[in-house]
C-alpha cells in the first residue's frame, strides 16, 4: 500500500505534470492552415496564440531525424542531437576542470587567510555577476594569436572564469567553518601544517567543496550556449543558433529540452556525489 | 616541586576594556600518578582551565609547568579528552584513534601500532563498533572513543573534561567505574574536571573546588581517603563519604565561592503592541494602524 502510493507520488505525479505541459504547449502552439484563395491556389496561414512557437507534435516530426539517431554525423551541421551534445560536453568538462583547479585552492586561500580574504573578496564579489557574454569577447582578444586553438582557449577562458565562483565562495566558507576542536586535535597530535590540511582541513571542507562543484558545473553548462553561439564551435548551442537563422524554430525547441535535461542529470549526478560526502 | 604546577595563573577573554577575567590567581600541583577533581559551577572556567594545562591556551599571567618545564603549546605529552568529543565525523572509530597512534608512534611496525589500537578499543568495549562512524554512535560510545584516544597516546598526564556531563545516569555510572579502574590500572596523571562533586569524590584521591565566575579560583583541597576500588552503593552511607561531600558542596555554596554581582544589559523588544481586539473592526482589518514603542529598555538584575 505505501509503497504502491509512494510510486503514484514518484512516477505518476510528474507523468501527470508533464501530460499537462504538453497540452498546454500544444493548445498555444501555433499551426498551419491551407486556405483557399479566390483564385483558387492555396495559401498556407499560420494561425494560434503563439504563431510561431511550434506544437510537440510538430516538432517531433520536424526534428525525428535528430533524435532517432543521436550519434549519426551526416555533415558538419547536420548531425544527431546528442553528438552535438557531446562536443558541447567535452568542452565544458575541460572549462569546469580548470575551475575548479582554480577555484579550489582561491577558497582555500580565502578561507585561511583574513587578509587575503579582504584584499580579494571585493574584487571577486564583483567578478561573479559579470556574464558569460562579456567574457567571451575578451577571451578572443586575450586568446587571438593562439591560431587554430584560440577559438577553444576563449572557449574554455569563459568557462572557467564563469563558474568559477561558486567553488571559490563555498571552499571558502566551508574552511571558515572548520571547528576549532579539529583543529585542537591536530594541535595536541602536532600535525604538520600539511597533514593538518590533508588530515583534517580538507575532509572537514569537502561537503562545502561539492556544494560549490555542482553549482559550478550548473553555470558551465549554462555558459556553453553563449560560447558556442559566439564562437561558432560545433555544439548543442552552436546548433541552436544555426537553426535560429535558417529559420527551422523546431529545432530551437528540441535543444532547448535537450539543454535542459542534460542540465538536470549533470545536476542530479553531482548532488548524488555531493550526498556521498556528507558528513554527520 | 610538583609534576604539574600551576601557579598564580590569571587567565581573561574579551579586547581591553570589556575584558572579563575569568580565572584569578590559580594554584594548583598536582603529583605523579595523583588523580585530582575540579568541581565547578558551569561557566566557571573549568574548560579554560584545562586548556590551560593543555596548552591551547597561554595564561594571561602567572605559569603552567609540567614536571618543572613551562607549558607553552599542545602536545601528546598531555591527552585531552575533550567536553564536546571531538571526533572526526569522517573517520570511523579504528580510523579516529589510528589517526593518534600513527602519529606519535612511527617508528613502530604496523603490527604494533594496530595491537596498540586493538587492545585501546577493547579497553573502552566498543570492539565491536570499531568500524562505525561518530553519527553512529550513541552519547556514551562516542565519550569512550574520545577516551581511547587520549588513552592510545600514552600520555603523561590524562586531561578529562567533563567526560561525562553528557550522558544519562546509568550510562554515567558504568563509565565512573571504568575510568576509574583504567585510572588504577595504569597509574597516570589525572585532571577530572566535573561538575558533580559525588563523581569527584567516587573517583579522585583529591577534590579541588573551583568558586563561580568571573574571577574563579580554587578553594582549599579535600583529600578523598576512601580504599579503592569504591563502592557506589555501599559509599552512600558511609559517614566519611558524606563528610567530604559536606567540605566541598559548603565551600562552593559559601561565601568564599559565590559572588553576587550586578549584570546591567540592553534588551531589544518587539516594536509592536499587540493588536486590541476589543476594537471595532472594518471590512479590511482593524481601523486604527498598529502602534510602536521604543526598541530599548534598560533592565538591571540582581544575579546570584
Ligand atoms: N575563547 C573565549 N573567548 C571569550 N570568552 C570565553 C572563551 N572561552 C571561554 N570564555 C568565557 O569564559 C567563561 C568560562 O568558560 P569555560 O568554558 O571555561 O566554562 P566551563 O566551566 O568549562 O563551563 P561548562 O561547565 O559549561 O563547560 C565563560 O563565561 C565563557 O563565556
Ligand atoms: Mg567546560
Amino acid at each position: 500500500m505505501k509503497s504502491a502510493s509512494a510510486w503514484v507520488a514518484n512516477l505518476l505525479m510528474p507523468l501527470v505534470g508533464l501530460g499537462l505541459t504538453l497540452l498546454i504547449w500544444q493548445l498555444i502552439a501555433g499551426h498551419t492552415e491551407m486556405r483557399r484563395q479566390a483564385d483558387g491556389t492555396t495559401e498556407e496561414v499560420k494561425t494560434g496564440l503563439v504563431k510561431d512557437l511550434p506544437g510537440p507534435y510538430t516538432t517531433w516530426q520536424k526534428t525525428s531525424r535528430y533524435i532517432v539517431e543521436p550519434f549519426a554525423k551526416r555533415e558538419e551541421l547536420d548531425q544527431g542531437v546528442l553528438r552535438f551534445t557531446w562536443y558541447s560536453l567535452i568542452i565544458v568538462a575541460k572549462g569546469y576542470a580548470i575551475a575548479l583547479l582554480l577555484g579550489t585552492p582561491l577558497g582555500f586561500f580565502l578561507g585561511l587567510s583574513k587578509s587575503f580574504s579582504r584584499m580579494f573578496d571585493p574584487i571577486i564579489q564583483v567578478l561573479r555577476p559579470v556574464s558569460p557574454l562579456a567574457w567571451m569577447p575578451l577571451g578572443v582578444v586575450l586568446f587571438s594569436n593562439a591560431g587554430r586553438s584560440a577559438n577553444e582557449l576563449a572557449a574554455l577562458f569563459t568557462i572557467a572564469v564563469c563558474s568559477m565562483w561558486p567553488t571559490v565562495l563555498n571552499t571558502a566558507v566551508g574552511v571558515r567553518a572548520i571547528p576549532q576542536d579539529y583543529l585542537n586535535i591536530a594541535r595536541v597530535l602536532k600535525l604538520s601544517r600539511w597533514q593538518t590540511l590533508v588530515k583534517i582541513m580538507i575532509p572537514a571542507t569537502l561537503p562545502y567543496m561539492f556544494t560549490g562543484y555542482r553549482l559550478s558545473l550548473g553555470i558551465a553548462w549554462l555558459v556553453i550556449v553563449a560560447v558556442e553561439m559566439l564562437t561558432g564551435r560545433i555544439g548543442i548551442g552552436n546548433f541552436l543558433w544555426n537553426e535560429y537563422n535558417n529559420g527551422l524554430y523546431t529545432s530551437i525547441v528540441l535543444c532547448i529540452i535537450t539543454i535542459g535535461v542534460v542540465g538536470f542529470l549533470l545536476d542530479r549526478g553531482m548532488s548524488l556525489l555531493e550526498r556521498r560526502f556528507k558528513t554527520a | 616541586m610538583a609534576f604539574l604546577e600551576i601557579s598564580n595563573v590569571s587567565k581573561g577573554f574579551g579586547p581591553a576594556g570589556h575584558r572579563t577575567e575569568v580565572l584569578r590567581d590559580l594554584n594548583l600541583s598536582v603529583e605523579r600518578g595523583e588523580f585530582v577533581a575540579v568541581v565547578g559551577y558551569s561557566g566557571a572556567g573549568k574548560t579554560t582551565l584545562i586548556n590551560l594545562i593543555a596548552g591551547l591556551q597561554r595564561p594571561d599571567s602567572g605559569s603552567v609547568k609540567l614536571d618543572g618545564v613551562e607549558i607553552t603549546g599542545p602536545g601528546p605529552d598531555r591527552g585531552l579528552v575533550f567536553q564536546n568529543y571531538s571526533l572526526l565525523p569522517w573517520l570511523t572509530v579504528r580510523e579516529n584513534i589510528a589517526l593518534a597512534v600513527n602519529q606519535l608512534f612511527p617508528d613502530w611496525s604496523a603490527t604494533r601500532r594496530r595491537e596498540h589500537l586493538e587492545h585501546h578499543i577493547g579497553l573502552v568495549g566498543l570492539t565491536h563498533a570499531g568500524d562505525r562512524r561518530p553519527a553512529e554512535l550513541s552519547g556514551g560510545m562516542r565519550q569512550r572513543v574520545s577516551l581511547a584516544r587520549a588513552l592510545a597516546m600514552d600520555p603523561q598526564v590524562l586531561l578529562l573534561d567533563e567526560p561525562l556531563g553528557a550522558l544519562d545516569a546509568l550510562t554515567r555510572a558504568t563509565l565512573q567505574d571504568e575510568i576509574s579502574r583504567i585510572a588504577t590500572a595504569s597509574g597516570k596523571t589525572i585532571v577530572l574536571i566535573t561538575n558533580d562533586p559525588d563523581e569527584g569524590i567516587l573517583m579522585a584521591d583529591r577534590i579541588l573546588p573551583l568558586s563561580a565566575g568571573p574571577g574563579a579560583t580554587l578553594g582549599p583541597a579535600v583529600v578523598v581517603d576512601l580504599e579503592r576500588p569504591r563502592d557506589r552503593k555501599a559509599l552512600n552511607h558511609d559517614p566519611r563519604f558524606k563528610a567530604i561531600r559536606g567540605e566541598i558542596v559548603g565551600w562552593l555554596l559559601g561565601p568564599g565561592a559565590r559572588k553576587t554581582t550586578t549584570v546591567s544589559r540592553v534588551l531589544v523588544l518587539p516594536d509592536l503592541l499587540p493588536e486590541n481586539l476589543d476594537q471595532p473592526r472594518t471590512r479590511f482589518g482593524v481601523k486604527r494602524a498598529p502602534r510602536r514603542r521604543s526598541e530599548e529598555h534598560r533592565e538591571t538584575v540582581q544575579v546570584n
